[in-house]
């Protein structure tokens, strides 16, 4: 009998009439656990109850409190008919079963009903006891903490990052069962809301199972997503990042490490460079490392009681396939290197690839879920890959086997880990799962970038890599080696033109880098990013089953393609280089499937400066065309320069000397020259460099080509005061204020049938999302300056001529002036700065070394000089491999599927060689000094607008914020309280009375905020990060007055405090009992 | 290609004081994006009509939505659907509450029932205010008077408290249902002139002296009600006029003071019987609910317009005034000076409020 749960019922508020005559309601509340109920007493003619309750007390299973919600009732009672139900309240009970996190669950909850909403409040208080269970063989996995946010806590240090950890369960959807046709739709919907939160439980129960298998004590970047198949069946499924977490002691301000670092400079490289100051205090913690024990040793003992160190993940690996059957199963991938195997360019990378490999091969999936890593973490991105494939559902025949679901994910899998070694890289990053589901077709989509990760956050090898070959590993600088190349250069998987780091000099880099993941705090940015979207429509005929599937799958990599190209477009029309947090979703409909991608384009100083885009018309006779080109391009360049000055991207290369550069570079002088030129001299000169251009060339041949340029073009800049990206924070944007208005928009657009033509759709839906973001600023128009922050956009097609598009982002203001100053005095970000200062020393200690690889450089540098390509058509050269892959389509008759492959993301471009000249960087670390000293006027900034919420307090509602984000500015966590992850439905039968279908949604939505609000509070929280809302599926039907919406969302409950004031002491003190009692547990 | 839905929800609700106004003026959403457009919101953050259109809607359902809220303040700060800051939550039930002033002037001292209610379109054409405007502010009143009307203790408090409205508005609203209770006529052409202010002035003086409340602050309808007994004692001052010695000594004490000290003396001098049979008869009657009912027509009719018609100065009416009441004290033979004083104190602040064009 491992657990006690006590639950009382204080009092109610605000009841509604549920007695006509009186205009009173009886009230009394049902508590039921599993399946044991208690009652409270009626208390009579009240609308205001006061129940007092004594503590109903359960005696269960840890597995059930794991899985079972706490399920209160609230009913009417009548002496003649049958009670009436008010509403319910569902309590997850997990957040009380860590045992550092809430210890008491108490507040007022919203009473809901699945028909009328929100129906007054409820006072409730749930207590656990918990008893320590010995039972090796357990089922439960309680005290395994999950964290929706992406990153290592706040308040935490990773000692170790285990991996990968998925689970996924399935069950008939009760809305589907015979029962439904005779029961009411709130049962109906009761029943629904009920088994969703039993499979979550138990899909949590689960994960954590694996974790503990593994070794670790909490899931971090967990996502949790269900599949409503219908008919054939409601899919939970949920990825994860097993980690082994410390908490950091409060008192550890992060401040104080970065004095010791300068001791350990000689030591430094990639691994231990500090976290910006005090934004990020967890990274910063990696750097006792160097001076104290290595972390590994630490974190040792803690996890001696579980399984050998060379544990590979069992758990996870439901098929034992090597990692070199992985490879054979992709026929595609012989256009790469085929990993590690390729010619031995760099020993360096080599010895480096080998290191971690052991560590990481033993893995059968090295996916991290996380987007944002501890400093150094990341050694080398290579860039997307993704993966889809189109299935057919078939009805779940046994739950307790979801084999066929499995195997289609492991399918997946299997498929992006060969992408990554196609790439050169061991590990994906920043990898997420999607499915978009259309009657019995469904889109299974996986996505993540390539990485080469540090070895010293696996367990195996992390010793002696972490101390002795710190050197010879990865001599880059943290804040471009990412950027580097992780394949080798003669055999790349794609063409790419690879130019010198315009940060190091010594190591190649791409001319563009996708990633799905964020931002790396140490990456050197110039100037500010800003959102990048590429949005398609693609009509396809109405068909059924397998034929459906293959339309399906022929249309996708056109798609793919498409979508490619107009990120590729926006994004030098938009002078950057690189995009980060890129998430493509492809949605199906009937008739249709769209495609929209989302991403944060920003110019990494590391990378060549993109050219300009180049308009060739491909009939050079006629005049008026000619004309009309020339004003096209003209158009564009003014775009161009517009941009540039928007985003504050000056790139220092304009004041740079050719002369003396150790690197030979003869294609320098056209560059700037040419991306402005528009002469026909210079275009004709551009033609007999063998090909070799710095633009990016589109060729208007057709009115689609047209209508691309123009769509091009009408991508309104956000207005003055506004920022916009959909990375945690903006890249060059620092001094956060503390105005954070989180919120959610819905659109759906009903399409007419005169323009149900591709163009005709994309226009539509293009002028969506611009509207929708138009609306943003306007709405948010008195927070400016702002930005707007984490925007996701989900679409969907809910019905034949219906398209949907859901928004959740996050408002977040900042001091301009402040900005201002900065930018005039340096042009970099501030990461960058800080972490060349730390450079500085390991490169000139190395010069041996870098003179050695300088001139095998030289050699590889003139090859990729001559390389030919084919500008224009690299990217159909890449169409043309995944265009191939369908072939792995036909597998069984029934699933007809398609996969196709990772475009690795990126489209070349002809870009010079650069240097940059030793005194730069010393320029740069001179200026961090600077930096330094002006890091005092930012508090001023915090408290100024954080006087101004303090007129906010008072209220008798606890203040909760939201943010989609990991972190609230102005603030610092100092406590995560547990997973919130609620699913709602809302269904009404007077959709007119609600205000239509706009008023009923509003509504709803606006209850699922109060209900997260309520949970949070409740637990003693006052914040929620990392939210996010996965699921808003509507269907209306107005002839019938209905409609009927699902809405899942999820976060991590915190409290934060500013981050001006000390900690209450009460706080810190509870924090350090339960940090220590934890560890005692573990 | 229409929008079939388009929702915008904040975590901390977003609400545009300026849209609020134009929806509690009763704008439809295309008037009030009109409105906005002339307004010159457009060129703020680069909207178009439709961004606009969009965000009207959105505010429009918000304040809908509050308006159950609203209608008892006090479940606006406890309620957890709507996360909005407290000074926010003050201004939107200010603002829910205020009303205007040619409106109420028309429905004041009207029984606010659902006859009333039928004619605001009436008076909707009439004050230029549009019905839906109307409709609230004539239910806002109805549900202060119905909440306050089964209360003890003191009307202003009362409404503040409940309403949680600033003190002016409280009194307002108290002077409001003061006067629906009491049915005062307002409504006639002589008393066209007077404002809602005036009104509420006179309302707020005839709660502070003549109701039950004035006496006792723990009676129910204590600041409602007019004092019966009160009512009842003044028929006693009846005395000033009917004894023919006691007026004549009166005005004899009256004119002496006054005399030299006024342009209008030879007038106050004449009218002196006329105008204290006037008053007196006005305190008199006051014990018949329909005489209360004319209580301010009457001391137009009976008071202020013989007075205009001589072209009195404000300043002789507060001078002629002060010497009657005064005078009245060293009357030797009137017992009633509590009574009068009462009375008077009332009468004379109400005639200098009410005593303009």
């Amino acid at each position: 009998m491992p657990g006690k749960l006590k639950a009382k019922i204080v009092a109610g508020r605000h009841l509604p009439v549920m007695d006509r005559a009186s205009d009173l309601t009886d009230a009394f509340v049902e508590v039921k656990f599993g399946n044991t109920t208690f009652k409270t007493d009626v208390c009579p003619k009240s609308l205001n109850p006061q129940w007092n309750s004594e503590w109903f007390k359960f005696e269960v299973d840890d597995e059930d409190l794991q899985d079972e919600p706490l399920q209160i009732t609230v009913l009417d009672h009548d002496t003649y008919s049958a009670n009436d139900a008010i509403g319910k309240v569902y309590i997850d009970i997990d957040p009380l079963l860590y045992s550092e996190a809430a210890s008491v669950i108490s507040g007022w909850f919203p009473i809901y009903d699945t028909i009328h909403g929100i129906r007054g409040e409820i006072n409730i208080l749930v207590k656990v006891e918990l008893f320590n269970d010995l039972n090796r063989f357990r089922q439960s996995s309680c005290g395994v903490k999950f964290f929706c946010t992406t990153a290592i806590p706040r308040c935490y240090r990773a000692a170790m990052v285990h991996g990968f950890v998925e689970e996924l369960v399935v069950n008939e959807d009760p809305e589907y069962q015979w029962i439904d046709r005779i029961r009411t739709p709130r049962a109906s919907n009761e029943a629904r809301q009920r088994l969703i939160s039993l499979m979550s439980g138990e899909l949590q129960r689960k994960i954590g199972l694996k974790v503990l298998e593994m070794g670790g004590n909490a899931v971090v970047g967990y996502l949790q997503c269900f599949d409503l198949e219908g008919e054939s069946g409601l899919v939970v499924r949920a990825i994860g990042t097993a980690c082994t977490l410390d908490k950091l002691s409060s008192g550890s301000a992060p401040n104080t490490n970065t004095h010791i670092h300068p001791n350990t400079a000689p030591a430094s490289n990639a691994c231990n460079s500090p976290s910006k100051d005090g934004k990020e205090p967890v990274f910063g913690e990696d750097l006792p490392l160097s001076s104290g024990p290595p972390t590994p040793f630490r974190a040792l003992p803690t996890s001696s009681s579980s399984p050998p160190p060379f544990s590979p993940c069992k758990p996870c690996s439901r098929q034992s396939s090597s990692s070199d059957t992985d490879l054979s199963l992709t026929p595609k991938t012989g256009m790469g290197s085929g990993g590690s195997a390729g010619k031995e360019a760099g020993p360096l990378k080599t010895l480096l690839r080998q290191q971690t490999q052991t560590a990481l091969e033993q893995r059968e999936f090295p996916f991290f879920t996380l987007t944002s890593f501890p400093a150094g973490f990341l050694v080398h991105v290579g860039g997307v890959v993704s993966a889809r494939s189109v299935k057919l559902l078939d009805r779940i025949h046994n739950p307790d086997e979801p084999e066929t679901r499995d195997a289609w994910w492991e399918e997946i899998r299997q498929e992006i880990k060969s992408h990554a070694k196609a790439l050169g890289c061991h590990a994906v990053v920043g990898y997420s799962e999607s499915t978009s589901i259309c009657e019995e077709v469904c889109i299974l989509s996986a996505s993540g970038t390539a990485a080469i990760l540090n070895p010293r956050y696996m367990r195996e090898g992390c010793l002696d890599i972490g101390s002795t070959d710190h050197r010879f590993e990865e001599p880059s600088p943290p804040s471009c080696g990412f950027c580097h190349i992780p394949y080798d250069e003669f055999n790349m998987p794609f063409p790419a033109q690879l130019t010198y780091c315009y940060h190091c000099r010594r190591q190649k880099v791409p001319d563009v880098l996708f990633t799905t993941i964020d931002l790396p705090p140490e990456a050197s940015v110039t100037g500010k990013g800003c959102l990048i979207q590429a949005r398609l429509c693609r009509l396809k005929k109405k068909a059924q089953g397998e034929v459906n599937a293959t339309a399906i799958s022929n249309l996708l990599p056109f798609m793919e393609y498409e979508l490619h190209t107009q990120l590729m477009n926006k994004l030098k029309l938009r002078s950057m280089n690189a995009l980060f947090c890129l998430h493509i979703q492809i949605s199906v409909g009937e008739n249709m499937l769209l495609g929209l991608a989302s991403a944060t384009g920003v110019y990494l100083t590391a990378l060549p400066a993109p050219g300009g885009i180049q308009i060739a018309g491909k009939t050079p006779g006629d005049l008026s065309n000619e004309h009309h080109i020339l004003t096209i391009q003209k158009r564009i360049n003014d775009t161009i320069a517009k941009n540039k000055e928007l985003y504050q991207i000056n790139p220092p290369e304009l004041t740079e000397e050719t002369v003396g550069s150790p690197i030979p570079e003869p294609r320098q002088r056209h560059r700037l020259l040419r991306s402005h030129s528009e002469s026909s001299d210079e275009l004709s000169e551009l033609d007999l460099s063998h090909g070799k251009k710095d633009a990016f060339v589109l060729e208007i041949d057709d009115t689609d080509a047209l209508e691309d340029i123009h769509s091009l073009l009408t991508d309104a800049s956000p207005p003055t005061g506004f920022y916009s990206c959909n990375t945690e924070i903006m890249p060059g944007i620092f001094n956060w204020t503390s105005g954070v208005q989180m919120f959610t928009s819905v659109r759906v657009l009903r399409l007419s049938n005169a323009n149900l033509t591709n163009q005709g759709l994309n226009k539509t839906f293009t002028d969506l999302c611009e509207n929708l973001l138009k609306s943003f600023y306007f709405k948010l128009r008195s927070m400016i300056p702002c930005c707007l922050c984490h925007l996701k956009f989900t679409v969907a097609v809910p019905e034949e001529e219906l398209i949907q598009v859901t928004v959740t982002a996050v408002a977040m203001t900042f001091d301009k002036d402040q900005s201002q100053e900065k930018l005039t005095e340096k042009p970099t970000t501030k990461g960058s700065t800080e972490t060349e200062e730390q450079l500085q020393f390991p490169l000139e200690l190395s010069t041996d070394l870098s003179t050695n690889m300088q001139t095998s450089n030289k050699i590889s540098g003139t090859v990729s000089l001559l390389t030919p390509a084919a500008k224009l058509y690299q990217n159909q050269l890449i169409m043309v491999h995944s265009a191939g892959v369908p072939e792995s389509t036909t597998v069984s008759p029934r699933a007809a599927s398609v996969d196709y492959g990772s475009f690795a993301d990126r489209c070349s471009t002809w870009l010079e060689l650069l240097k940059m000249k030793a005194h730069t960087i010393r320029r740069g670390s001179v200026k961090t000094i600077s930096s330094l000293d002006r890091s005092s006027p930012l508090p001023e900034g915090r408290s100024r607008s954080l006087r101004s919420n303090r007129s906010f307090g008072g209220s008798s509602v606890p203040v909760v914020k939201m943010t989609p984000v990991s972190f609230l500015p102005g603030t610092r966590i100092i406590k995560y309280l547990g997973i919130i992850n609620m699913f709602f439905i809302r269904e009404t039968t007077s959709l007119r009375e609600e205000g239509g279908i706009s008023g009923f949604l509003h509504s709803f939505i606006a209850e699922v905020f109060a209900m997260v609000r309520a949970h949070v509070a409740a637990l003693g929280g006052n914040a929620v990060v990392s939210y996010s809302m996965k699921e808003c599926v509507l269907m209306e039907n107005p002839n019938k007055n209905q409609a009927q919406c699902l809405i899942n969302v999820s976060g991590d409950a915190v409290i934060c405090v500013r981050e001006t004031d000390q900690e209450p002491p009460s706080v810190a003190n509870i924090g350090q009992t339960c940090c220590s009692s934890a560890d005692g547990a573990t | 290609m229409a929008v079939e839905l388009d929702v915008f929800v904040g975590n901390t609700t977003i609400m545009d004081e300026e849209v609020y106004q134009l929806w509690l003026d009763g704008y439809t959403v295309n008037d009030a994006v009109k409105v906005r457009m002339e307004g010159g919101v457009m060129d703020e953050c680069e909207a178009s009509a439709d961004v606009l259109q969009s965000d009207t809607m959105d505010q429009y359902r918000t304040f809908q939505m509050c308006e159950r809220l609203l209608h008892s303040p006090a479940k606006l700060a406890n309620q957890l659907l709507f996360q909005i800051p407290p000074h926010r939550q003050a201004m939107l039930i200010e603002r829910y509450y205020a009303f205007d002033d040619a409106f109420v002037r028309e429905v004041l001292g009207k029984k606010l029932s659902k006859g009333t209610k039928k004619d605001l379109d009436d008076i909707g054409a009439k004050t230029g205010v549009t019905l839906k405007s109307c409709r609230r502010q004539f239910d806002n009143f109805k549900r202060v008077f119905k909440v306050v009307e089964e209360l003890k203790g003191p009307l202003v408090e009362n409404i503040r408290h409940h309403f949680l409205l600033s003190d002016k508005l409280a009194r307002d609203y108290a002077a409001i249902v003061f006067f629906a209770n009491n049915r005062f006529e307002t409504g006639k052409r002589k008393l066209q002139y007077l404002t809602f202010q005036d009104f509420a002035f006179c309302a707020g003086q005839l709660i502070n002296s003549w109701t039950v409340g004035a006496l006792d602050n723990q009676v129910e309808d204590m600041d409602v009600d007019l004092d019966k007994e009160f009512l009842q004692e003044l028929k006693e001052l009846k005395i000033l006029i009917s004894d023919k010695d006691l007026l004549d000594q009166h005005k004899s004490l009256v004119c002496t003071a006054l005399r030299g000290k006024t342009k209008a003396f030879n007038e106050m001098e004449a009218n002196f019987k006329n105008l204290s049979r006037g008053l007196v008869n006005i305190a008199a009657k006051l014990t018949n609910t329909k005489d209360v009912r004319d209580f301010f027509i009457d001391l137009v009719e009976k008071f202020i317009e013989p007075c205009r018609s001589d072209r009195w100065t404000a300043g002789d009416m507060r001078l002629y005034l002060t010497h009657y009441t005064n005078s009245a004290h060293i009357l030797d033979t009137f017992k009633h000076q509590v009574v009068w004083d009462r009375y008077m104190g009332v009468i004379k602040s109400c005639i200098f409020k009410m005593y303009h064009d």
